[in-house]
């Protein structure tokens, strides 16, 4: 069982400092903006800074400590091979406005990626420029804005399901639309009354995940997106559950205008911690004049950078992309080829096999449609009323066992809900070992449960008095 | 197949819920959408991939094979073997957003430095743990400066970069505001003063600067400009080089409201331009409205100190579109990089760093004006990129350049149609003066000297 080093390691600031004279009087900064006192960032050796660091990284839990299987998130394994190559010199030390003719195997890469990416999804055309899921999402949203000012209708409606995600309606804000939101029906899925309900002529765009925020397949796709596209909207796909589909359905036949994809969900580069990730926004042709600058073409044997596009909407961040994290999917998808079929299926598999698993031992509950796909929210609503435990102390006692905890409290519909999405890249042993310590937990004495954890570097934390005391850096002490 | 651990037992775990076919579990897919032939390529080897790779790789010119003296914002600089060692932990880089602050202490306590070392570096009294880049970071700026004071007009230099500049235009698309521009000294480089003052009132939200601007001049007047800004109740948003900071007064004493910045290259390679590390700290009084992830110092049931997000009410998983911002998963291991950088340069180490590249940037910008082909452009102070006009095409020049793996500076008249034949030099401390020679030796080669 995994256990935590613990470590009373001090910040940074109060590690012994070697002394040193600092002068920052320099005769070429303009004598009004000299700095007086050089800034306090402490003078340490190297070994100390290491074993610092060294000693944080082992009061953190990563994919490679053990089995993290938070819903949504796809957190499976990130092969050491793309790590490697993303970090050659001769794509790291590449000056974004060198000649193009010098950097021609980086552009050959995102040209490759982009047709990769058109035919898993069944798009038309890919950027790689934002930075993340939710920079796709805004960057989409952009789109679906200037698509309708160019054909002069005013839409100003982004109508969202209640199981998106959080992302989902603060894009749509962000790009000045109004939101609107519809609720699921006792299946899971899209009501289409009321999806029918909220379509009108002010109906920019509806923004879908599918497989849904429950794990569940919108199998009414196919009306969904005529109904959308008939009253004149786009309709929008959140590739955060694309895992499910892969090599099996595409959302560009489903009828989807946009989408984004999470590299480093989908396609296996890890998420540091929070990033850098990835998130490429691919557009049906209607769309494609829309896109950022600059698109990557191939003229002959020769990759261009062309920043030649009528109805761009210019740029959502500087350059290209995240490029590190493009090489990096595209070594995996090299690697995976036509068998990504066999991740939807065993991440799809391993997300049923848990389920199946959990639902025979009798704590849980398991709303909606009961076919799931890479991943399932089920409730502990009745461990909550019987025995006082809710999804928090679960997760929390799922430490003490070594395990990373699951979503939870996601999405909003399910109460004490919990979230569990397994991934491809578990074993079988992994899989029952989760089952088996969720079965325990349930099956504890609640005592114990709500005091956990008890086994990691500390305990279980007060987080209202982080809000009331606003100490957010090392001076606030 | 690698990576996929129970292909070899479908039918085992098929069989104990219950299934016989794996069709099964996707039963709920309609017909009509499902992929009738996958046109994907058979799978590569790790040992073929690397293979093909090497032939890709083969492809690109990294510096210094091809020497860049590239100015607009990205230049190499040395990263201590240390930093790459510390992000490759792979407890820090396959870890996700930390949710579950007990099993994400490390990570909680690296941001909580992160922040503290940026609340030093800026003169700032809080920052957040990373934005996409520092043209997001803008965007993001002037949208919290429009929640706090619903002003309309948003001043903006017209010497920044075009990226910029567009990046900016698109995150305030949703916000009933305006862009003005406020001109450049044509002489100093500097921002326009007058301008400035015909141009500000008092419904301006907020004032953008660079300090170094893109022409790599210094703003040597903030504390006039800041108090221009202040009189009209408006807000002072500055860009800044975060290694010129060793040297320079910190905003945060001008009187600067939000600092921005650009972490990429401080701890992280180029990488064509991303990934990147947007910068942003502010004033205590903005709490509320920062966007983006805070960590907050706080203890555990024990009494033990802890860390953990805070603030969380002001976020998207929370607040969905009453968020003050959509971002989710942000920089986090390039703020980690830039946090271990600074730890082992010390301000020791930093301002031995902006001390030479303030000295290797005067050696280039005295080297080139000694040739009869360039003059320079402004007349202001700079730290490590300054302008220089030259006498000749600019585009044959950086041509011919090339063809000695050479990268010139960055021709400046595709954006500015004013600065024909100028170029924007950069240059850092991982220079030396036989770079330089080999430049000026290339210079004077491609005009027969």
């Amino acid at each position: 069982m995994y256990r935590f080093a613990s470590f009373d390691e001090p910040l940074l600031n109060k590690l012994p400092q070697r002394k040193t004279k600092i002068s920052t009087q320099s005769p070429h900064i303009p004598e009004k903006l000299r700095r007086s006192s050089p800034p306090k960032i402490p003078n340490l050796e190297e070994q100390q800074v290491v074993r610092h660091f060294f000693r944080l990284s082992q009061m953190n839990y990563g994919i490679e400590n053990g089995t993290y299987p938070l819903g949504s998130c796809t957190m499976k394994y990130n092969p050491k091979v793309c790590e490697d190559i993303a970090g050659w010199r001769e794509f790291t030390d590449i000056h974004p406005y060198q000649d193009e003719s010098t950097f021609q195997g980086t552009l050959q890469i995102l040209y490759e990626l982009e047709e990769l990416l058109k035919k898993i999804t069944g798009m038309d055309a890919f950027t790689f420029q934002p930075s993340a899921g939710a920079h796709g999402e805004f960057l989409g949203m952009l789109l679906v804005r200037a698509y309708h000012e160019l054909r002069g209708e005013d839409r100003n409606e982004i109508i969202i399901p209640d199981t998106a995600h959080g992302t989902n309606p603060a894009s749509a804000k962000m790009a000045g639309f109004e939101v609107m939101e519809i609720p699921s029906n006792s299946e899971g899925t899209v009501d289409l009354e009321a999806l029918e309900k909220v379509l009108s002529d002010r109906t920019a765009a509806f923004m879908l995940t599918n497989p849904n925020t429950l794990g569940i397949f919108e199998d009414r796709i196919l009306d969904i997106e005529r109904m959308v596209h008939d009253a004149g909207a786009l309709l929008y796909y959140d590739g955060a559950n694309l895992n499910a589909i892969l090599g099996i359905a595409r959302p560009g036949d489903m009828g989807f205008d946009i989408v984004h994809l999470n590299l480093h969900k989908t396609f296996a580069t890890p998420h540091g911690g929070g990033g850098p990730g990835s998130g490429p926004v691919g557009v049906k042709k209607l769309l494609e004049d829309f896109l950022p600058v600059p698109r990557i073409r191939k003229k002959g044997d020769r990759y261009i950078l062309d920043y030649d596009l009528p109805h761009t909407v210019g740029k959502i961040r500087d350059f290209y992309g995240n490029i590190e994290v493009c090489i990096k999917a595209y070594v995996y998808l090299l690697m995976m080829g036509r068998r990504i079929k066999d991740v939807a299926e065993i991440s799809v598999l391993n997300s049923n096999y848990m389920k199946e698993k959990l639902k025979r031992s009798g704590f849980f509950d398991f709303p909606h449609r009961d076919l799931k796909k890479h991943e399932f929210v089920m409730s502990c609503q009745r461990l909550k009323e019987e025995k006082g435990l809710r999804a928090l102390d679960i997760a929390k006692r799922l430490l003490d066992y070594g395990l990373y905890p699951p979503t939870i409290y996601f999405p909003l519909i399910v109460k004490e809900a919990i979230m569990i999405e397994p991934t491809e890249t578990e074993t079988k042993e992994d899989l029952d070992r989760y089952v088996d310590a969720l079965i325990s937990i349930a099956e504890e004495d609640p005592d114990i449960v709500r005091s956990s954890p008890t086994k990691t570097p500390v305990k279980r934390i007060d987080e209202a008095y982080a809000v009331r005391n606003e100490i957010l850096t090392w001076k606030d002490i | 197949m690698p990576f996929i651990p129970n292909l070899s037992l479908k039918e085992e775990m098929l069989k104990e819920i219950g299934l016989k076919d794996i069709e099964e579990l996707f039963s709920d897919i309609p017909e009509e959408v499902r992929i009738k032939d996958l046109d994907l390529p058979e799978p590569l080897s790790e040992e073929e991939v690397v293979k093909r790779l090497r032939e890709i790789a083969r492809k690109n010119r990294p510096f210094p094979d091809l020497l860049s003296f590239l100015g607009g914002g990205v230049k190499p600089h040395y990263v201590p073997s240390a930093v790459k060692h510390i992000i490759s932990r792979s407890e820090f880089y396959t870890s996700y957003t930390p949710y579950q602050p007990e099993a994400s202490q490390g990570y909680l306590q690296a941001m909580f430095e992160y922040q503290s070392v940026i609340s030093e570096l800026t003169g700032m009294d809080i920052s957040n743990c990373s934005l996409y880049d520092m043209s997001t970071s803008l965007g993001e700026a002037v949208r919290m400066g429009y929640r706090i004071n619903r002003r309309k007009k948003v001043l903006i230099p017209r010497s920044i970069s075009w990226e910029r500049k567009s990046t900016l235009k698109n995150y305030i698309k949703g916000l009933p505001v305006d862009l003005v521009e406020i001109e450049y000294d044509r002489e100093s480089g500097k921002l326009n003063l007058e301008d400035l003052e015909d141009k500000i009132d008092g419904d301006t939200l907020c004032l953008y600067i660079e300090n170094p601007n893109f022409f790599g001049i210094f703003e040597e007047d903030v504390d006039e400009i800041s108090s221009i800004v202040h009189e009209r109740g408006s807000i002072l948003i500055v860009g800044v080089d975060l290694l010129s900071l060793a040297l320079v007064k910190p905003p945060g004493e001008y009187g600067a409201d939000i600092v921005i910045s650009e972490g990429r290259t401080y701890g992280t390679p180029m990488n064509m331009g991303g990934s990147s590390l947007g910068i942003f700290a502010c004033r205590k009084e903005y709490l509320r409205n920062i966007p983006g992830r805070i960590i907050g110092l706080t203890h555990d049931l024990d009494g033990n100190r802890a860390f953990c997000m805070t603030l969380q009410t002001r976020e998207q998983h929370i607040r969905r579109e009453k968020a003050t911002s959509n971002i989710c998963t942000n920089e986090a291991l390039n703020a980690l990089a830039l946090l271990v950088y600074l730890s082992i340069l010390g301000s020791e180490g930093l301002v031995k760093i902006a001390k030479k590249n303030l000295e290797n940037a005067r050696l280039l910008h005295d080297r080139l004006v000694s040739l009869p082909w360039f003059k320079p452009r402004f007349k202001g102070s700079f730290f490590n990129e300054f302008v220089l006009e030259s006498t000749q095409d600019v585009f044959y020049m950086n041509r011919e350049l090339l063809k000695r793996n050479i990268m010139g500076g960055l021709p400046l008249e595709v954006s500015f149609p004013e600065l024909k034949n100028c170029l924007l030099f950069g240059i850092t401390e991982v220079y030396d003066d036989k770079d330089v020679d080999m430049l000026i030796r290339s210079i004077k080669e491609v005009y027969h000297v």
